[in-house]
């Protein structure tokens, strides 16, 4: 029978099948951080262990500070006490993990990937809903709650139904100036922030096979921001090497036998899905969120849209909340926003190759608003400074910090303060969701550093020497 | 479920059969679980209680004084019903989201399409998501705005019903789900009572996938 991708990895997952309903899933790998402290609470008082602590991975990334690698740098001591908490949960568990001063400590979703911990053909799993960046290796990957934390770790297994298979096609090439970052904000965009709610995305076409491994992480990312359970892309060279060199890869026969299974992971011809979208990459051009949802978003030479123009009436009143609490008049140009600050890092946009483009764009130049560039792992930052891209940072007058999740998840005491509009290469452009009252501009690592050269929302194909 | 499995199983939270009370409004779609519970609550402990947080930054300024909001209105106040919009708790994973829906009071939300990972982390905590068509909602909200603060709605499980006035309209969640919710069930116990099959599906698994057997020591 013909099958999708999805459907060949799901269906050798299966270990209790259900004809309606859930099934009970195998999970092949499971990652906590700091924030899954209930599920460890919930372990231990139903007196619980961890089935497979092989098969856990814990790193801290949500809470910990990005000015230094000591728990007595966190900003409070309720939060030192959440990485605490860590170490201790950890070494109950018996689980691999990375502590906080660890060199290769970094967001759950730069070092799964980096470390080799997903493989493609895997069911992967994490108390996160940026764990669809994972599917990127060619994975199935979703974000859990606590419950289902707990649940995995003592069972190694999930109670899940199905979800619809729906294909987006994105045909290329994409034009100068065009990142992953911005092909995905433009299918989020196109579809809507419930756009694919109940379903797993496959991402198909030449503008996504033409990414690099680190452009399609970016890609399924932000998969859960079109509501959707999961996104993945069928494994191809691209990522086989990338994947070769990684610790936790498979080595010697066994990287020859799981090659040949990974080379059968992909949709077959005529597979069909529940839904397809196709999107014209060519049309792509820098995006921009102007909203407070990662749907409100279009391309940076456009006006800030008219809440008047939206047809359907529950879509004007977003709109009509969100320009207020962004502080912006309909009709006035993107390129005419002021910011007061970019945030440069996040699961979306922290590895290496997203400083290489913010740093390019900054090479030589000065910012005329502060910033912070937050690398997503301890390796990343060792790579980075390796290449001299911190000096260029510096250099222009941006921060150069320590990995987590800092200004994104915002839980770490990286924030902006009320009323701030910020450049963020984030993924949530929520209310509130930087800090009470912090406006957010969703971009890509380029954008953000335009941003943060001219002071205003910039469409980085308009500045001198940055296009080759 | 068998008998047997459903001896095993731990109830953790109450049943929910039948529900009826008072209900609030939520307007506007895309309610994110940021908005729901914000990031700085989510340290702490469950056992001092999570409902406090609730929609927190939305009914509470800066000086904790109470912002125009739903849940502030008097005759609105402690429902134990949420009629939500469209795509209600997208965005973060964060249990604590139902945590506070709960700790509230809340023992059912009624929508038209979840967040997927809210929508399963309800179930775990005994609070209903309930799935209506967009004309159903339409209907149902119109009776509402009549009645006005402090409307009553009742929420049936065994019947898959909500009614309203003289309004009502069915909904369909999934039997497995609507089974625990009734009985107040909890997964773990169950899938701990298929210990043979994951462990036979696991032999079988690690023959075909050698690869994936990682024996790696927690101090590496």
């Amino acid at each position: 029978m013909r099958q999708t991708l999805f459907q060949k990895i799901w269906s050798s997952h299966i270990v209790v099948p259900r004809q309606k309903g859930p099934s009970l899933l195998y999970i092949d790998q499971h990652i906590v951080h700091e924030g899954s402290f209930h599920a460890f609470n919930q372990l231990r008082a139903r007196k619980l262990s961890l089935r497979h602590p092989e098969q856990i991975f814990g790193v801290p990334d949500h809470y910990v500070p990005t000015w230094g690698r000591r728990k007595e740098d966190a900003a409070t001591a309720e939060i030192a006490n959440m990485i605490t908490q860590f170490d201790v949960n950890m070494q109950w568990s018996g689980a691999r993990h990375f502590s906080l001063h660890d060199a290769r400590q970094g967001i759950v979703h730069v070092v799964g990937p980096e470390q080799g911990i997903t493989l493609p053909g895997m069911v992967v799993t994490c108390s996160d809903s940026h764990t669809s960046t994972h599917g990127a290796m060619g994975a199935i990957a979703f974000g859990i709650g606590q419950s289902e934390s707990m649940h995995v770790m003592a069972t190694q297994t999930l109670w899940q139904i199905r979800p619809k298979v729906m294909r987006i096609r994105v045909d290329g090439p994409t034009g100068p100036g065009v990142s992953a970052k911005d092909i995905i904000l433009a299918i989020i965009a196109k579809i809507g922030a419930s756009g694919a709610v109940g379903h797993a995305i496959e991402y198909s076409g030449q503008a996504i096979t033409s990414l690099s491994m680190e452009g399609r992480l970016t890609v399924c990312n932000m998969s859960i921001e079109a509501g959707a359970r999961l996104g993945m892309i069928a494994p191809d060279d691209t990522v086989f090497e990338y994947l070769a060199d990684k610790p936790l890869a498979p080595k010697g026969e066994l990287w020859d036998e799981a090659l040949r299974y990974w080379q059968t992971l992909r949709s077959d011809d005529d597979a069909q899905f529940d839904r397809e979208e196709v999107i014209d990459g060519r049309e792509i051009r820098p995006m921009v969120t102007w909203g407070t949802s990662p749907d409100e978003g279009c391309a940076i030479d456009q006006s800030v849209p008219d809440p008047d123009d939206i047809h359907d009436p529950m879509s004007r009143e977003a709109a009509r909340k969100s320009l207020e609490y962004m502080g912006l008049t309909p009709g006035m140009r993107l390129t005419d926003v002021t910011v007061d600050r970019v945030f440069i890092g996040s699961c979306t946009n922290s590895r290496l190759s997203d400083l290489e483009e913010a740093a390019k764009v900054l090479r030589g130049r000065k910012a005329k608003v502060p910033g912070i560039v937050v690398p997503g792992s301890g390796l990343v930052k060792a790579a980075a400074e390796a290449k001299g891209l911190h000096k260029i940072f510096i250099e222009a007058g941006l921060e150069w910090r320590e990995s987590g999740c800092s200004m994104c998840a915002a839980m770490n005491g990286d924030q902006g303060k009320p009323g701030e509009r910020i450049a963020s290469t984030s993924n949530r452009n929520f209310v509130g969701r930087q800090g009470v009252g912090v406006r957010t501009h969703l971009l890509s690592p380029a954008m953000a550093a335009a941003a943060a050269v001219t002071g205003k929302l910039t469409d980085v194909r308009t500045l001198n020497g940055v296009q080759s | 479920m068998s008998q047997e499995q459903e001896k095993s199983a731990t109830t953790t939270f109450e049943p929910l059969v039948r529900l009826s009370g008072k209900v609030a409004v939520l307007p506007g779609a895309n309610t994110d679980t940021d908005q729901i519970i914000p990031a700085r609550f989510l340290k702490k402990d469950r056992a001092q209680g999570y409902g406090q947080y609730l929609f927190h930054d939305a009914r509470f300024d800066e000086q904790g004084n109470a912002r125009q909001h739903p849940l502030n209105v008097e005759t609105w106040n402690r429902p134990v019903i949420l009629c939500v919009q469209d795509n209600f708790g997208c965005g973060s994973s964060r249990e604590g989201a139902v945590y506070a829906l709960v700790d509230y009071g809340i023992k059912a939300v009624v929508g038209t399409t979840f967040g997927d990972i809210f929508y399963n982390n309800c179930f775990k905590n005994g609070l209903l998501p309930v799935k209506l068509t967009p004309s159903d909602h339409q209907r149902l909200s119109r009776a509402l705005a009549a009645m006005g603060g402090g409307a009553l709605m009742t929420v049936d499980l065994e019947s898959c019903t909500v009614s309203c006035g003289s309004e009502s309209a069915g909904f369909e969640v999934d039997d497995f789900w609507r089974e625990c919710l009734m009985k107040g069930l909890d997964e773990v116990s169950l899938t701990l009572s298929y210990e043979d099959q994951i462990g036979a599906f696991e032999d079988s698994y690690g023959k075909q996938f050698p690869w994936l057997r990682r024996n790696v020591k927690a101090s590496d």
